[in-house]
């Protein structure tokens, strides 16, 4: 236990006392259980039974030629075929290329436009409040909503888009933002960093909240500029929140499935296709389930890659401001 | 004197810029939701029109009417998907928020062997996404007989939302100084009362933060619900959007009106629970 006990004698038997009096306390010393465990317990046993069990069985079912279709083929063993089929599918590595870009640039972006976002609104002194709620806006769509969303807007007939610029005269024909496969690329990226802009947003604003005012101040006595106060106070304080927001963040982009799924459904001819959208076509329309494990598999290494990454960031950005690990 | 005027002039210019951004970053924030809104009010007519029609001349409640009427375009029972939705999002919340609490304090205060290895072993269940898991759920689901029944959603999104309730209140009850906890105990609080007298309440406002994360994360899920729910016994919100688009291609109206009323639990929700988000992300305050 990393408690400090109170050193007095008088209270610690008052502790003792209590100790013994607290009946869960009892039953934490008879199961010979630590404090930390016990607290721990429900979420491991929760994970364990609805994530842990089910990606054993999947697996499992990668070292198979499972199909949705034969339920008998779930015991035809054929040993690492689907991941060495992955491995030489083009497909999918144009898809993990993609889902890799895709990755690295909604991610920046959302990153940048979210900390401008958030120094602009600590900036404002009146109508904070409703800026903040403005800004959560996007947050509150469903990626499916927001597929549902874009795909009118950027409709190349009735969407707002084409509307505003065939009015405004910047183009007579429509421009099919979700038929081409750069543009629909676009969109979607678009689409993805509408929504999740908030999201750092709002944990980099609650960051600022929390910086305190003491090195500031004396930074500014020091006579820093408001650019080098920002660079080497605020910014070295803010980073624990944007690196929690960034792990956040790519694991959601890793799965961004539902907005690309309504939007292009992985066209046009797989332009758009991300390694989810492909995984899922396998599974659930190929019936190839025991395939799309196997991708899947690979896939989930990259995300959790960078999930460690991020944690690793976090806990020294932590360590640095001595927060405590 | 001249640098004076250069000084005020680049302060007021710097003031315009900073409005400017801000105006436009809300416009593009926005106008996307609003356009979704006046739509679901705007005749199909209107919307399909070309050239297009910027002004609305003609707003009615004609979509919601056939949303709830069950009339012709209005025969997916949005009212069923919308209190099963509720139901699942709201209780696999609740659970989460303690199975979290309880986790979340447990990384904050106690030191222990393979910490980072089982704090980041919780992460990485997140990284796994619901296509890969429905699946196999949906075999094991069906296997006790919990497949298309509201526990079933629960329990699955419950899993989808503990590790990241237990990271953000970790993060919460970090910043909560154990100072305060052991000053109650040396007054005579046992370890119990002086977390739900004392460091219960300083964090609660970070607890409820993480409870929105939780609530719009089941309330907006659709790639698990659409395996794991069959009926409308058990079918949410987002799987009833799909069921629209699949049986009405283009009555963007009806499916706008939809996600409006999607939407309504969720701007609800942020707003009751804003007040102690941003008081929680502020509480640095206890450092005196």
């Amino acid at each position: 236990m990393g408690l400090h006990h109170p050193t007095s004698p008088i209270i610690r038997l008052k502790c003792m006392e209590l100790f013994h009096a607290d009946p869960r306390d009892i039953l934490m010393k008879r199961l010979k259980l630590p404090p930390w465990l016990v607290l721990l317990m429900p979420a491991i046993i929760i994970l364990s039974a609805v994530v842990l069990i089910p990606l054993l069985l999947s697996l499992y079912s990668s070292f198979t030629s499972y199909r949705l279709t034969r339920p008998d083929s779930l015991f035809n063993w054929i040993g690492t075929f689907n991941y060495e089929k992955a491995v030489t599918d083009a497909k999918f590595w144009a898809a993990f290329g993609r889902t890799v870009l895709l990755l690295a640039v909604a991610l920046n972006l959302e990153m940048l436009l979210g900390l401008s976002l958030a120094l602009m609104i600590s900036k404002v002194t009146r109508g904070q409040r409703a800026l903040r709620t403005m800004m959560m806006f996007p947050m509150m769509f469903s990626p499916i909503l927001v597929g549902f969303q874009f795909k009118f807007i950027f409709n190349d007939n009735v969407g707002l888009v084409n509307n505003a610029l065939q009015s405004l005269g910047v183009t007579d024909t429509a421009i099919p933002w979700l038929v081409d496969g750069k543009l629909a690329m676009f969109s979607i990226i678009f689409a993805e960093v509408w929504t999740s802009t908030s999201v750092f947003g709002i944990l980099i604003l609650a960051g600022l909240y929390a910086i305190p005012r003491d090195p500031l101040e004396a930074a500014k006595v020091d006579g820093c500029t408001p650019f080098q106060s920002f660079r080497f106070v605020t910014l070295p304080f803010l980073m624990p929140f944007i690196y929690i927001a960034m792990a956040i963040r790519s694991l959601d982009v890793a799965r961004a499935y539902d907005i690309v799924q309504i939007m292009t459904n992985g066209g046009p001819a797989r332009r758009t296709e991300l390694l989810w959208t492909l995984i899922g076509r396998t599974g659930y329309v190929d019936a190839r389930m025991g395939y799309a494990n196997a991708m899947g598999y690979v896939s989930i290494f990259l995300a959790i890659f960078f999930t460690i990454y991020f944690f690793k960031k976090l806990q020294s950005a932590r360590k640095e401001l001595g927060m405590g690990v | 004197m001249a640098s004076k005027i250069n000084h005020r002039a680049r302060h007021v210019a710097l003031k315009w810029s900073h409005t400017a951004g801000l105006f436009c970053a809300m416009m593009v924030l926005c106008v996307p939701g609003l356009w979704i809104v006046l739509n679901s009010f705007r005749p199909t007519v209107e919307i399909m029109a070309k050239p297009p029609v910027w002004i609305p001349n003609n707003l009615n409640l004609d979509h919601y009417r056939a949303m709830f009427g069950g009339i012709g375009e209005g025969s997916v029972p949005v009212l069923t998907y919308f209190t099963n939705s509720l139901i699942i999002s709201v209780t696999s919340t609740v659970i989460a928020i303690l199975v979290g609490m309880a986790g979340g304090y447990a990384f904050a205060r106690y030191k222990f062997k393979f910490k980072g290895g089982i704090f980041v072993g919780l992460m990485v269940t997140r990284a796994v996404p619901g296509v890969a898991l429905s699946l196999p759920l949906f075999i094991l689901f069906a296997r006790i007989g919990i497949i298309d029944t509201h526990i079933g959603m629960i329990l699955a999104y419950v899993a989808l939302n503990v590790p990241f309730t237990v990271w953000l209140i970790d993060g919460f009850f970090r910043q909560v100084p154990p100072e305060l906890a052991e000053a109650a105990e040396i007054d005579g609080c046992t370890r119990w009362q002086a977390f739900w007298r004392v460091e219960f309440p300083v964090a609660r406002s970070g607890i409820a933060s993480a409870g929105i994360f939780a609530f719009l994360t089941s309330w907006n899920e659709y790639a698990l619900a659409a395996q794991l729910t069959r009926s409308t016994t058990s079918k949410t919100m987002p799987v009833g959007l799909l069921d629209f688009t699949s049986q009405f291609t283009l009555n963007w109206g009806g499916m706008c009106a939809l996600a409006v009323l999607m939407i309504i639990p969720a701007l609800i929700l942020t707003f009751l629970v804003q007040k102690h988000l941003i008081a929680g992300l502020t509480f640095g305050g206890v450092k005196g």
